[in-house]
């Protein structure tokens, strides 16, 4: 792997945040979830030569790290995510209060799928399973914050901060 | 029914009441020291196992009794998993708890693992849930400083950590075995039992699994004794051997078309229709309540005349649906037609299959796919067999499956189309008016494929 010649890419602020996290588990290998947050609440997507040098630090191959990554479907990794993901809850408790309606509203209005990044790089919408906040529904995680009873307007206003 | 007095929610009302300060003027860590200084780890496991304690996670095991399996005289370590990663669509009593009252779940914890001896703790919480992770990482800095972490507990020769390892959007990092695959860093696919985690666990060391709201009642059972918690709920069926009874108070979750939705407090037992009429204030707009589910989606559908069934770990399972999970009511008012109801659940239980067995993989997709080709006005009535018999064999009750995740997406093709069969041929033969009889196969809709 030191042979490669790919731009290093985890600054050395993520690497010692990383190490931190090693004396905490028996086995590196256990790192391999809270790397990947690391890198991903810095970088916004999991590249692939961080994929590499997160592998390194924790003494495990690649492709053990990136057979991890790809399986949740939380880290992006060919393009970062929006400054604020905001996920849009479709479980059944949001959907008998008309997510589906919501989260086609949102995309249409932002003109973007679930899951794309609006051209200035503000916003990602995601459509997201049960938040845990159902006696909210229908509802929004924004980025850290969780919006209850999301009217159209509601949404609209959101949107808007992100123009 | 007389006056319950809440004791999971009691302190939840206090301003700032997750921090220690009140947590202790509220008489918090007196169990704790009651415990450390009174009691044998030993003494603590029989207690909490005399209380009848059963798991609020879902599966309703003995928590007591799941100790006792832990090998004896392991040289150790043992470890301590605490289920946050609460995904199951309608629940949301362990984000109260976190949020509202987080050291009474740390107490817990901590009692928990002086039974089971851990030395350390691993609480996995959801990435969804950033304000229930910032207060228990507050709670359990508060706890360092207090001396209730760390070495030497309150001067004993007991000492713990906890670490909060965060999860990453993934349903099946509840399942046990998931959760324990996730934490060692790698994808969340659940193994093949036995052996069980209290055998080999989590980095291959004997390991506890316990959910938050274990925890939480654990607690109280050492402060306030086994009897206690078995004066509340519903007692054991003398007929029954199996049964070890519904004891304890329950954080029922309530969501869907009721007016007042929200996270209650009641003895285990009290009835759905109770649950939506007392607690919830009713249907909203004033409509008919159609169905019910009664613990979280996997568990399937009561009709509007089961309402009367009680929330108990018994209960739902006589009428048919899968047990009372997670105790979490989403109620469905009678403009609700079923089919949109189980295409909500199909592409829930598609998108989080793990895809490790062929039958869940398969079976949840394909169900995915007759749904959208009804709702897109396709369907044909066989498909309402074909969909049965997709729900009577994936899972581990028909044996098919490693986790209980394909039972949890058969329940509700099961439930719908047994007990609304009349929504689903309504709705067929009035959108597919020339093709509902057909019974060769049909192509699949251009477009299908998903998430
Ligand atoms: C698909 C699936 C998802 C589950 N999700 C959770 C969960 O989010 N939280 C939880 O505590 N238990 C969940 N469980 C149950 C756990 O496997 C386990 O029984 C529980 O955490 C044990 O804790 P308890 O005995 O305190 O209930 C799930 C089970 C299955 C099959
Ligand atoms: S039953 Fe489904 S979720 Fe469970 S292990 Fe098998 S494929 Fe994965
Ligand atoms: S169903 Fe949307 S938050 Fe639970």
């Amino acid at each position: 792997m030191s042979t490669t010649t790919a731009k290093k890419i985890l600054t050395d602020e993520m690497i010692e945040a990383i190490k931190s996290y090693i004396p905490r588990y028996p086995s590196k290998q256990a790192v391999t979830l809270p790397a990947l947050h690391i890198v991903n609440d810095r970088l916004r997507y999991v590249p692939l030569q961080a994929v590499v040098e997160i592998a390194e630090i924790l003494g495990l191959a690649p492709a053990q790290v990136q057979d991890t990554l790809s399986f949740y479907g939380y880290f992006k990794q060919d393009k970062p995510h929006g400054e604020v993901r905001a996920w849009v809850c479709r479980s059944v408790s949001c959907f008998l209060r008309g997510s589906d309606e919501l989260l086609d509203h949102m995309c249409h209005k932002a003109g973007l799928k679930p899951g794309e990044c609006s051209a200035n790089g503000k916003l990602t919408i995601e459509f997201g399973e049960c938040l845990g906040a159902c006696e909210m529904a229908p509802c929004i995680l924004e980025g850290d914050g969780l919006v209850a009873n999301v009217t159209h307007e509601m949404a609209d206003k959101i949107l808007e901060k992100y123009k | 029914m007389a006056k319950f007095e809440p004791v999971l929610m009691a302190n939840m009302q206090k301003p700032d009441s997750h921090t220690i300060k009140v947590y202790e003027a509220g008489g918090g860590y007196r169990a704790l020291k009651k415990a450390l200084k009174e009691m044998t780890p030993e003494q603590v496991t029989d207690t909490v196992k005399a209380s009848n304690l059963r798991g609020r996670g879902g599966a309703g095991f003995p928590t007591g009794l799941k100790w006792t399996f832990l090998p004896k005289n392991h040289p150790g370590p043992i470890y301590m998993c605490i289920n946050a990663d609460e995904s199951e669509p309608g629940t949301f009593n362990n984000r109260y708890l976190m949020e509202l009252d987080p050291h009474q779940v740390i107490e817990g914890i901590i009692l928990s693992c002086y039974a089971t001896k851990a030395v350390t703790a691993y609480l996995y919480i959801r990435v969804e849930y950033p304000l229930s992770r910032k207060r228990l990482q507050s709670a359990i800095d508060e706890c360092y400083a207090a001396g209730y972490l760390g070495k030497n507990i309150l001067g004993t020769q007991f000492s713990l950590d906890i670490f909060i390892h965060v999860g990453a959007a993934a349903y099946i990092c509840g399942e046990e075995t998931g959760l324990i695959e996730s934490l060692e860093g790698k994808r969340a696919w659940p193994r093949i039992k036995p052996p069980f985690p209290a055998i080999e666990g989590v980095f291959r060391k004997p390991t506890v699994v316990n959910n938050i709201e274990t925890a939480a009642c654990v607690t109280h059972i050492i402060d306030r004794g086994p009897d206690w918690f078995k004066s509340i709920g519903v007692p054991a069926d003398p007929n029954n051997p199996r049964d070890p009874g519904s004891y304890g108070p329950k954080l029922y979750c309530l969501s869907g078309h009721v007016n007042k939705p929200g996270c209650y407090e009641a003895p285990l037992g009290i009835t759905c229709r109770q649950l939506i009429d007392e607690y919830g204030e009713g249907i909203w707009k004033g409509r008919k309540g159609k169905a019910a589910i009664p613990g979280g989606i996997s568990m399937g559908l009561l009709t509007e005349k089961e309402f009367d069934t009680p929330l108990d770990f018994a209960g739902p399972g006589k009428v048919g649906c899968l047990g009372l999970g997670t105790a979490a009511v989403v109620v469905m008012d009678e403009t609700v037609n079923m089919v949109d109801f189980l295409y909500n659940s199909c592409r829930f239980f598609a998108h989080e299959s793990c895809g490790q067995c062929t039958p869940c993989r398969e079976g949840t997709h394909w169900s995915l796919t007759m749904l959208e080709r009804i709702r897109a006005g396709k369907g044909r009535l066989r498909d309402l067999d074909l969909l049965l018999e997709i729900g009577d064999s994936i899972g581990i009750i028909p044996g098919t499956t490693i986790c209980g995740l394909s039972d949890g997406a058969a329940w509700p093709i099961k439930n719908a189309i047994r007990k609304f069969r009349s929504d689903f041929e309504e709705y067929i033969k009035r959108t597919n008016p020339t093709g509902y009889m057909v019974t060769e196969p049909v192509p699949a809709l251009a477009g299908a494929g998903h998430h």
